[in-house]
This record gives structure tokens, C-alpha cells and sequence, in this order.
């Protein structure tokens, strides 16, 4: 499996994945255990529709960031995977070994 | 017809459906058996994942805990659904790539040893165990609260069903019929949420009502009206928590990461057709148990202010009748302590001990008189959790269909999580303890029947589980999720993450974070259950929340002890570089 040049490949795009993975799962981290725990307190003097805006992340609001993290993520990396020539096929993937 | 009538028809269709399923969608090889073919489509696979996900204690007991502990009950919405956050981004595309039938196959070969593959399966039977006794208990309870059937004989028949679709179908059967399960399930939980919404606040979109305005011209939305009246009463603020944060913080961590740790939801993303649907998968997934999760604390803080409304300072001459059909159930119980005839609902235990004993006998009013000691508080009332979703059709005045409803959707959760844990049961047994491990030469026919027997014995203990419970199954089922969390996870994300941690990195940090978890649960759950308080816990941390602690050591000594030994070979080097790829080149 491995010229050179699509080792470099495979090295690339599991970098520009790397990267994104920091990126949405910082998201990730600041809804459920910043929004909604550490600074829940703070964010609950303003209001949001009805709700304390803490109050609205820890039982709404980042139950709905995540289902968003996890499409923008399968958009990206969809992306990415005919960015670096990877994608899978249609056909079912032969086992490994 | 009456409502006991129409609910064991509904029951009894949703059966003939589900056993319809498993004759239709027979299992002929082992890859039908335990991959379900590896064909289903990413739709069909992220709702199977949703009602193998939501257990029997999502759809009852959830919104009655959230109800009753207001904001921390954020725990266990975060928590279980964070989760697949981590297993959409972290594990389940590179599962989906390295292809085989079980988590343990994944941990035998990138760890490169058969003691790995069997930590993973010791791991993986204790954690499932746990859960699946809970799962044939649920089902009893729902058939002996909604068909006056002993749990016993319900239990059984719940088997019987479990024993049809999973025995024949195996993955295959399991995932059509979780497919139609969770259709039932979250049908029945969203037509009585929609309708308490409307009662209260005039808005069918319980999410939006949990933020509107109550509809009795006060002007005060519905937080705040339940702040206020909760107050008046001496409860704490619903809006409020009452834990601390770095028990909050521990608790929904352990949660999350046990998520993406469990054996049964993993090994769902094995059976979609490639890399990119599994990921596409777990989007669905999540899609289709927020539906049920954000409308759960919606219907926990409508039913609360509801309850409240209607039970407190009450005559109960003039009880709704709810009250009294819950009450013959011993679900709640009324002490009249200061003798007026009223039912104050009041902060507090209202009993000692806390759970109802009945005498057997009635007073005046026709209320079951109890042997329990009145306690200082002035609450007269004991209300058990589960009834917030189990009587919140009568609460709001909803037909019998709804309540027949409620019982198919209870039983369907309960089931279709039974059958997918006892499914990576049974392959653990029959493919990594008997093909893999101790009788490689059996041909795969052989490795089938092996499959059915584990099974058909799986449902058996399981059903034992349920009928005897043992004193420990309820609590420990919480604690399924700290282990997952500390010795599946971090064995499966640094598999597939780093190249340099090795077979006895893997299984020392597994052993630790498991024992150390394990025993932290065992000291302060059954052995010195009397320091089980904030005071004695290591950092603040509940026995709820060390798994996330747990994990954070088997963290770090993977690293630490393949930092002081030989680094995985090559091939196992190769692996790693192809399951992050996700063509098959």
C-alpha cells in the first residue's frame, strides 16, 4: 500500500483530521461541560426565550450543538476524504487482513 | 373498551410485529448473526442504535429523576448523549474500517494478544450483565403495573419474545425489530409529552412550551411559575443545582465516555455498508434520541407543576383518580399527619423508611394505611419517580389508548435494548472465547449454533436476573457506565489514535482502571455504605462519577508502561495505518 507519495498522502489527511477533531470537539467541550456546568451559574443571569441561558444549555441547547457537531462533521470529512483521494467505495470494504 | 383491554391488545400486536420480524429476517451465517450482513442502511442503523440506546430506564425513569432534581438532572442528558459525540468523531468510523464482528476482535488484534481479547471480554460480560438485568426487570414492572400480571409471569413472556427474535435473528432479527421498536417507543412517549405541553401551556412543541408561558393568566413562564411554587413549598429551585460542580462535571464525564465505551452500541456501527455511513450513522443516531431527550425534561418540569397543582392541598376525598388507581400500585402513598383530610405535598421525606409498607388495611377515606413512621416533615405524600411518565397520560386526562400506548413503549425500550445487549454477550462467547480462543477448528455452522445456545443461555440468566434481582442489580446499573468508561474506552480511542501503545500498556491500564473503579464503587456502595457522603470521597467525586477518575489512570498508565516496553510490531503498525483511511486500498 505504500509509494511514497501516498504515504505522504495518508500523513496529510490524517493531520487536516486531526485538526478538525480539536476543532469540534472544543465546541463539544464548551457546551456540555462549559455551558452547561462550569459557568452555567454565570450564564443564567441572561434570558433566552423564557429560559435561564444556562439552565437552556444543560437541558436544550447543547443536546442540539451536538447532533449539529456530528453532521458538520461527517460534511467535512466527506470533504476531506476526495480532497486526499481516500474516499471509500460502494462496494463493500474487503476485510484487512 | 376498557384501557386494560385495548392495552393488551396494543401490547399484544406490537409483539406479533416484533415476532413477525425475527421469522422474516432469520439469520443463515454468522456474519447475518452477528453483523446483521453488514448491509443496513445508515437510517435503519442510527434508529436501531437509538432503541438499542434507550433503555427501559430512558423511557420511564428518566423524566421522573429529572423531574425531582431539577437542573442536575443535566447528568444524564449530557451524558448520554455527549457520548456519541465522542463515538461519531473518535471510534466508530475506524471500527467501521478495521471490519470484523466484535469489540474484543478489535482489542485482540491491535494489542496483538489473546489476553488482551480477553480483559476486553471480561470487561465487556460485566459490563452488559449488569444492564441486561436491569432491561428483564423493566419489563416485568411495566407488565405488572399496566396488565395486573405478577413481574414473574411478565419477565417470562418478555424472555419468550427476546429468546425468538434474538435466537433466530441474531443481529439481523434484532436490528429490523429495533428498527419498529423504536417507532412504537418514541410514538408513545411524544403523544402524551405534546398533550401535557398543550394542557400547560398552549404550545404542541414540548421544547418550545418548556420555555413558554403558563396558561392560567399569571403572565409567568413555566420555570418560573415552578421555581416560585417549589419555594413556597420548601423544595429547592427547580433552575437550580444542588450538587457540586466537580461532582456534576465528574458524573457527566463518566456518563459520556461510558457511552462510547458500551459493547452493544458500538458494535452496532459494524453492520453499516462503509466508513463514511458509519459516521453519517451515528448522526442519525443522535438525531432520533434527542427527539426523546429533549422532550424528556420538557415533560419532567409540565408534570411536576402539574402534580404539584392538582395532588397538593387536595382532599383526598377529591383525589383525581389517578392518585388512587397509582396508589393500589403502591407508587404513591398518602399519611395524613396532621389529621385534616388534606394531602400537603411538602420538601422532605414523608416516610421512614421512605418506601411505602402497606398495612393492608384502608382508612376512612378509603387511603391504604401504612406501617411506616411518620417523620418530622410536614410532606404527607411519597411519590415514586417513575410515575411522572407512567401516569402522565391520566395526569393529563388522555384517553386509554395513550395509556395502552405508554405500556407498548415501555415494554418496547426495555426489550429492544435487552436483545442488543444480549446479543455482544453471546458473540463475545461464541466467537472470542470459542473460535478465536479455545476451539479454533470448529467450522462456522458450528461457531452459529454456538451463537444460538449463548444466546438462548443469555436470555436465561437474564430472565433469572429479572425475577430474583439481586439487592445490587438497580444500583449498579448507573455504575455500568464508569467501567465502560474507564476500561473499554481509553483501550479503544488509543488503539486507534496512537502508534506507540502496546499490548502490555492496553492491558495494564484496562486491569487498573477497572479495579480502581471497581473497588471505589464497592467500598462506598456495599462495603461502608455509611461513609458513601461528600466528606470521605476522593476530590468530591461520587461513586456515580469516579469512573471518568478511572479512566484518567488507564490513561495514564497505557502510556506510561508502553513508554517502558517494545513498541507494537509492524503489521500491527499497518493496521493502524489502514483503519485510518478509510478506502479499502
Amino acid at each position: 500500500m505504500s509509494n511514497p507519495s501516498q504515504k505522504k498522502q495518508h500523513h496529510d489527511y490524517w493531520r487536516a483530521n486531526l485538526s478538525l477533531l480539536a476543532k469540534l470537539l472544543s465546541i463539544w467541550f464548551m457546551v456540555s461541560f462549559g455551558c452547561s456546568i462550569l459557568w452555567v451559574d454565570w450564564l443564567d443571569q441572561f434570558s433566552f426565550y423564557g429560559f435561564k441561558l444556562g439552565f437552556w444549555f444543560a437541558h436544550q441547547g447543547a443536546i442540539l450543538v451536538f447532533v449539529v457537531l456530528i453532521f458538520i462533521y461527517t460534511w467535512r470529512m466527506k470533504a476531506l476524504d476526495s480532497q486526499f483521494d481516500v474516499a471509500d467505495s460502494d462496494d463493500h470494504p474487503e476485510k484487512i487482513s | 373498551m376498557s384501557t386494560q383491554a385495548l392495552t393488551y391488545l396494543l401490547v399484544g400486536l406490537s409483539f406479533a410485529l416484533y415476532i413477525g420480524i425475527a421469522i422474516w429476517s432469520r439469520a443463515s451465517s454468522t456474519k447475518d448473526f452477528y453483523i446483521a450482513g453488514g448491509g443496513i442502511h445508515p437510517v435503519a442503523n442510527g434508529m436501531a442504535t437509538a432503541a438499542d440506546w434507550m433503555s427501559a430506564a430512558s423511557f420511564i425513569s428518566m423524566a421522573g429523576i429529572i423531574s425531582f432534581i431539577g437542573r442536575d438532572g443535566s447528568v444524564y442528558l449530557l451524558g448520554w448523549t455527549g457520548g456519541y459525540v465522542l463515538l461519531a468523531l473518535l471510534l466508530a468510523p475506524y471500527l467501521r474500517k478495521f471490519g470484523r464482528f466484535t469489540i474484543p476482535d478489535f482489542i485482540g488484534e491491535r494489542y496483538y494478544s489473546q489476553t488482551a481479547r480477553m480483559v476486553a471480554v471480561l470487561c465487556l460480560i460485566f459490563v452488559s450483565f449488569t444492564y441486561v438485568a436491569g432491561q428483564m426487570r423493566g419489563v416485568g414492572i411495566v407488565f405488572s403495573r399496566f396488565l395486573e400480571v405478577e413481574v414473574e409471569t411478565g419477565v417470562i413472556i418478555g424472555m419468550a419474545v427476546v429468546f425468538m427474535y434474538a435466537v433466530l435473528g441474531g443481529m439481523k432479527g434484532i436490528t429490523y425489530t429495533q428498527v419498529a421498536q423504536y417507532c412504537v417507543l418514541i410514538f408513545a412517549y411524544m403523544v402524551p409529552a405534546i398533550f401535557i405541553s398543550l394542557m400547560i401551556t398552549d404550545n404542541p412543541i414540548p421544547q418550545l412550551g418548556f420555555g413558554a408561558e403558563v396558561n392560567d393568566g399569571s403572565q409567568q413562564s413555566v420555570l418560573q411559575k415552578l421555581d416560585g411554587v417549589l419555594t413556597e413549598l420548601g423544595f429547592d429551585r427547580y433552575t437550580e443545582g444542588s450538587k457540586s460542580t466537580i461532582d456534576v462535571f465528574a458524573i457527566t464525564a463518566a456518563l459520556m465516555f461510558g457511552t462510547a465505551g458500551l459493547p452493544h452500541v458500538l458494535v452496532r456501527f459494524f453492520t453499516v455498508p462503509k466508513v463514511s455511513d458509519a459516521r453519517l450513522s451515528a448522526g442519525y443516531a443522535l438525531v432520533f434520541i434527542a427527539i426523546l431527550y429533549t422532550t424528556a425534561p420538557a415533560v419532567a418540569a409540565f408534570a411536576r407543576l402539574n402534580l404539584i397543582d392538582t395532588v397538593d392541598n387536595t382532599p383526598y376525598a377529591e383525589a383525581p383518580a389517578w392518585f388512587r388507581q397509582w396508589e393500589d400500585t403502591g407508587l404513591v402513598a398518602w399519611q395524613d399527619k396532621n389529621a385534616d383530610g388534606r394531602m400537603q405535598y411538602r420538601a422532605g421525606s414523608a416516610l421512614s423508611p421512605t418506601k411505602p409498607a402497606f398495612t393492608g388495611a384502608r382508612g376512612e377515606l378509603g387511603e391504604r394505611l401504612l406501617s411506616n413512621a411518620p417523620t418530622d416533615s410536614a410532606n404527607e405524600v411519597y411519590i415514586d419517580r417513575d410515575i411522572i411518565v407512567l401516569a402522565n397520560p391520566e395526569i393529563a386526562g388522555l384517553p386509554g389508548w395513550v395509556i395502552a400506548l405508554v405500556a407498548a413503549g415501555g415494554v418496547a425500550a426495555a426489550l429492544s435494548t435487552a436483545a442488543g445487549l444480549l446479543l455482544v454477550i453471546s458473540s463475545a462467547i461464541s466467537h472470542d472465547l470459542l473460535k478465536q480462543t479455545l476451539m479454533p477448528q470448529i467450522s462456522e455452522q458450528q461457531e452459529l449454533l454456538a451463537a444460538r445456545l449463548a444466546a438462548a443461555v443469555a436470555v436465561c440468566i437474564a430472565g433469572l436476573f429479572g425475577i430474583y434481582p439481586p439487592a445490587f442489580v438497580a444500583q449498579v446499573v448507573a455504575f455500568a457506565f464508569g467501567l465502560a468508561a474507564a476500561s473499554l474506552f481509553p483501550a479503544l480511542l488509543l488503539g486507534i489514535f496512537s502508534t506507540s501503545v502496546n499490548r502490555e500498556g492496553a492491558i495494564a491500564g484496562m486491569l487498573s482502571g477497572l479495579t480502581f473503579t471497581f473497588a471505589y464503587i464497592v467500598y462506598f456502595k456495599f462495603a461502608m455504605p455509611q461513609l458513601n457522603s461528600a466528606e470521605h470521597w476522593l476530590w468530591g467525586i461520587s461513586p456515580e462519577g469516579i469512573g471518568a477518575l478511572g479512566m484518567l489512570l488507564n490513561f495514564a498508565i497505557a502510556i506510561l508502561v508502553s513508554h517502558f516496553s517494545a513498541p507494537p510490531p509492524n503489521d500491527v503498525q499497518e493496521l493502524i495505518e489502514n483503519i485510518r483511511i478509510p478506502a479499502s486500498k
